[in-house]
């Protein structure tokens, strides 16, 4: 129907196009009058009045509609007598009447269900007939505006020009939209968890098991049951995993980074520049899931057995083999940020340097790194942020279960990874457990949005600093 | 400790320092090799199949089916016992539980290549034909070179039976390697002889398609707002500094809105290209707006003031002018941003795109995987041909992130214009 109403749309506006340009076009030449615009610009008024408004009306509709229709109906049902306790149950009579409506439903049907099937169609077809009514007289108001207006030989151009703006300016909203989208969705979620669970429970609870959480009735729980479920949600291991395996990544990429960011910047000539600054930017183009393959097929049992020919018990999910393969991800991050600072440091204190003698790497290490440095801690926040967000690897690599250890040989997890453990398969709706995954994505969105925001000043007032 | 001697230490550091540098770098590039060549030592193999050749004897008391049959009754047919009959002929056996370890050398679709081997060829009723059968896994891997032999039978998925045919089989030539058009054609499978990436590359497209036509225009339009149009205000800082963070949040984020928006309240269908190209565009709007933003601000001023000059509109200046010089830029940007969204799981995981989809998926909104989920799925499997199909598929999806990035710098280094 979508589909229908679009290319009807799309066909009226065009021929639009080709009216409004002749329209004007012979009006001027009768009346004799000049226009205030080329021909072609009272086309696309007419086009933009045309679409815009029935698309943006259809498109709101459309978002709308199933929700609407869905409460109409399980209160129906309700009313008729339907029995539901919770929300899973009232979704699932919704799809068993979706389905007897589709015909695609080979279960029983009793009278509450067929009533409410019925009221569906009915529903579905009211709703689809009044889109359809609106839709033609919001197409029909907006032509009928628009085709005045370009009779009164209206300045076409700037009205278009006006409207595409507005268009230009409503596409970099979705930016800001996007970001409402994330923090709200993160925390409807979230408040729900955390009315069931005490954020400080969960801050600073030093145990993660929430597969053992199961609430019977998340609205009245007693105090034991909650005694066991803060049990389950605490979030200490989880950061320190992060962290840890973190800090392990950061050991291998900032001094392989920063000494090779060094290099390209200070001693490479252009030809090796050329060649091994893309190569090494390949690192950071190659998906997170073929590290977390290496690292879970090749890298982790590749150091188990040399544990074992070292007489040392070495998990095949180690945070060091996790770390390590995070490290290398990020290599390029480092080195080519590192680059860049580097090479913005004004050449004249590196001249300066060696004017009173320095060697070259006398300069780097006593003049360039020390004025770079504020970029260069700054490269290295970006990474760390990107470490801690990184999810394919440890998914893959890291364990599971949440240690609370420091001790590399062993498994430790994620927040990332606690986040696709809880929402794979199947989902058990308004359990703590389902929401704990969205209390972790805040959690994890608000720590990099933190360390972006340090890193990012911390440039820009290093960049100041040398403009 | 003389002049002389500190110097010689102090070019000594420098030498070091220098050593340093060169090799972190080398480190790095090694690493990239090793990388490649174990994906490639392991992936190459997957594009061949292992087949055994059968003499298939189409007898029609064990067919049931009529001279005339058609495809639809044909295809209706039992060719059970045909298969069976053909395969166990192989060897000679001498019970039950011989013959089953016959069978198992075969793949379990056996009986569908004889059926489609019957409905090519006109009229094989009751005549004979050597058709070649796909192999087991474990055969596959066996012949491949990939599945040791020399370890005890009880740790083997291989008998010694099994074994003394196969044997028997290379002597005489009956197993043949062919191109393994079940890899790209057909969808998930749990038997890894005939697993493939039709049913993942076609989501991957789709994905893409949808990410591309959502956040492209979206993309350009924002950057060409923020770059030409936007008024020094305190809505333009707050939309840049959105974008900026954007770009950094953690993919796995944008699952978890995909979850909560798409699925929970639009509830758009679950596993599918359409919530997966949605959810993808949005991570890729902010990583495409910065190189878009880059390329037009690179666009000299004089251009704009140029059409200016002669009467145009700001818009007639931009859209004329300035859009098209820095379009090369812009199409490798987003190029670059769909080359990783290509590569993207995290959030492809959390809307449910690692469901076992057999069917190859035909619209959209058909339940589906993607190459990189496939790669995460197979993984997680434990037979060593799963093993090799995943370093395949990372192959394939390399390849493709190649061909991407340098499409991308193909664009710019022939179309864009240098202003100095």
């Amino acid at each position: 129907m979508n589909f229908v109403l679009i290319f009807l749309i799309t066909i009226f506006s065009l021929s639009l196009f080709f009216y409004g340009r002749s329209k004007t076009k012979s009006i001027s030449i009768e009346k004799n009058i000049k226009l205030n615009a080329l021909p072609k610009f009272y086309g696309y008024y007419l086009v933009l009045w045309c679409s815009i408004p029935s698309l943006v009306f259809l498109l709101i509709w459309t978002l709308f509609e199933p929700v609407i229709i869905k409460s109409i109906i399980i209160e129906t049902a309700a009313n008729q007598g339907a029995i539901f306790n919770d929300k899973n149950e009232a979704n699932l009579i919704y799809e068993k009447i979706k389905a007897i409506y589709a015909g695609t439903y080979f279960g029983d049907i009793d009278t509450i269900l067929k009533e409410s099937a019925l009221s569906y169609a009915k529903f579905i077809n009211l709703f689809t007939n009044s889109k359809i009514v609106l839709i033609f007289a919001i197409v029909i108001a907006s032509v009928i505006y628009s085709l005045k207006k370009i009779k009164n030989n209206n300045k076409a151009r700037d009205d278009v020009e006006v409207i595409l703006k507005g268009l230009l300016f409503a596409s970099s909203l979705i930016a800001i939209l996007t970001t409402l989208g994330i923090i709200f969705s993160l925390l409807f979620e979230s408040i729900k968890f955390f009315s069931v669970i005490n954020i400080f429970d969960y801050l600073f609870g030093t145990n993660w098991s929430p597969q053992r959480a199961f609430v019977r009735d998340a609205s009245a729980i007693t105090a034991e049951e909650y005694d066991e479920l803060k049990d389950a949600f605490g979030f200490i291991p989880l950061i320190a995993g992060t962290s840890f395996i973190a800090f392990i990544a950061m050991l291998v990429a900032v001094p392989i980074g920063l000494f090779s960011g060094i290099y390209m910047a200070e001693y490479a000539s252009v030809k090796i520049r050329r060649i091994s600054k893309p190569i090494i930017e390949i690192l950071a183009g190659i998906p997170t899931v073929v590290y977390g393959f290496f690292a879970a097929l090749t890298v982790g049992p590749f150091f188990r057995q040399i544990g074992e020919n070292l007489g040392l018990t070495v998990s095949s999910e180690s945070a060091l083999a996790a770390g390590l393969i995070m490290g290398i991800m990020i290599i390029p991050y480092v080195s080519s940020l590192s680059d860049d600072v580097i090479n913005s440091v004004p050449q004249s204190l590196r001249d300066g340097s060696y004017a009173v003698g320095a060697t070259k790497s006398e300069t780097i290490k006593k003049v360039v790194i020390p004025a770079a440095l504020p970029g260069i801690i700054g490269s290295v926040l970006l990474a760390v942020s990107r470490a801690i967000g990184e999810t394919m690897i440890v998914v893959m690599a890291a364990g599971l279960a949440a240690n609370l250890t420091i001790n590399p040989l062993e498994s430790t997890t994620t927040i990332t990874t606690q986040i696709v453990m809880i929402l794979v398969g199947d989902q058990e709706f308004d359990s703590p457990k389902t929401q704990s995954a969205f209390a972790l994505g805040l959690t994890l969105f608000i720590a990099t949005l933190v360390l972006n925001y340090i890193a990012q000043r911390a440039v820009k007032k290093y960049r100041e600093k040398y403009d | 400790m003389t002049k002389e001697e500190r110097l010689k230490k102090r070019h000594s550091a420098e030498k070091r320092f220098r050593f340093y540098g060169l090799a972190s770098i080398f480190v790095a590039l090694l690493f990239v090799l090793i990388l490649v060549h174990n994906i490639f030592s392991k992936g190459s193999s997957a594009f061949m199949k292992t087949a055994i050749n059968v003499e298939v004897f189409f007898d029609q008391e064990l067919l049931e089916i009529k001279n005339d049959a058609s495809d639809d009754e044909i295809l209706e047919a039992d060719f059970f016992d045909i298969t069976i009959e053909s395969l166990i002929k192989v060897y000679p056996a001498k019970n039950v539980e011989e013959e089953d370890a016959i069978i198992e050398l075969f793949t379990t679709d056996a009986e569908i290549e004889i059926k489609r081997a019957f409905l090519e060829n006109n009229n094989l009723i009751g005549k004979k034909i050597n058709l070649e059968i796909t192999a087991s896994d474990d055969i596959d891997q066996l012949h491949k070179g990939n599945y040791p032999r020399d370890i005890p039978e009880d740790r083997r998925r291989i008998s010694d039976f099994q074994l003394v045919i196969y044997d028997n089989l290379v002597e005489n030539q009956k197993i043949v390697k062919n191109f393994n058009n079940y890899f790209f054609k057909n969808g998930d499978s749990r038997d890894p002889e005939l697993a493939g990436i039709g049913g993942a590359l076609i989501g991957s497209f789709y994905s893409i398609i949808i990410c591309l036509l959502l956040a492209f225009p979206v993309a350009v339009l924002a950057s060409i707002y923020l770059e030409e149009f936007a008024p020094k205000n305190k809505i333009t800082d707050f939309i840049e500094i959105n974008i900026n963070n954007l770009a950094a949040v953690p993919s796995i984020v944008y699952g978890l809105l995909a979850l909560q928006i798409l699925l929970a309240t639009i509830q758009l269908p679950r596993s599918t290209p359409l919530v997966a190209g949605i959810t993808l565009a949005l991570m890729t709007l902010p990583r495409i707006i910065i190189p878009c933003r880059a390329s037009l601000k690179a666009v000299p001023p004089s251009i704009r003031e140029g059409a200016l000059a002669v009467g145009a509109s700001k818009f007639q200046s931009v859209f004329h002018h300035v859009v098209p010089l820095a379009l090369p830029g812009t199409l490798s940007g987003t190029i670059i941003g769909l080359a990783q969204a290509l590569g993207e799981t995290a959030p492809l995981i959390l809307i449910g795109m690692v469901a076992f989809v057999v069917d190859i998926p035909s619209t959209p909104i058909d339940p589906s995987s993607s190459l990189p989920v496939q790669v995460y799925l197979w993984s997680e499997s434990a037979e060593r041909g799963f093993v090799e199909k995943t370093s395949a598929t990372i192959m394939m999806l390399l390849s493709f992130l190649i061909v991407m990035n340098f499409l991308a710098v193909y664009l710019r280094q022939k179309f864009e214009k240098r202003w100095n």
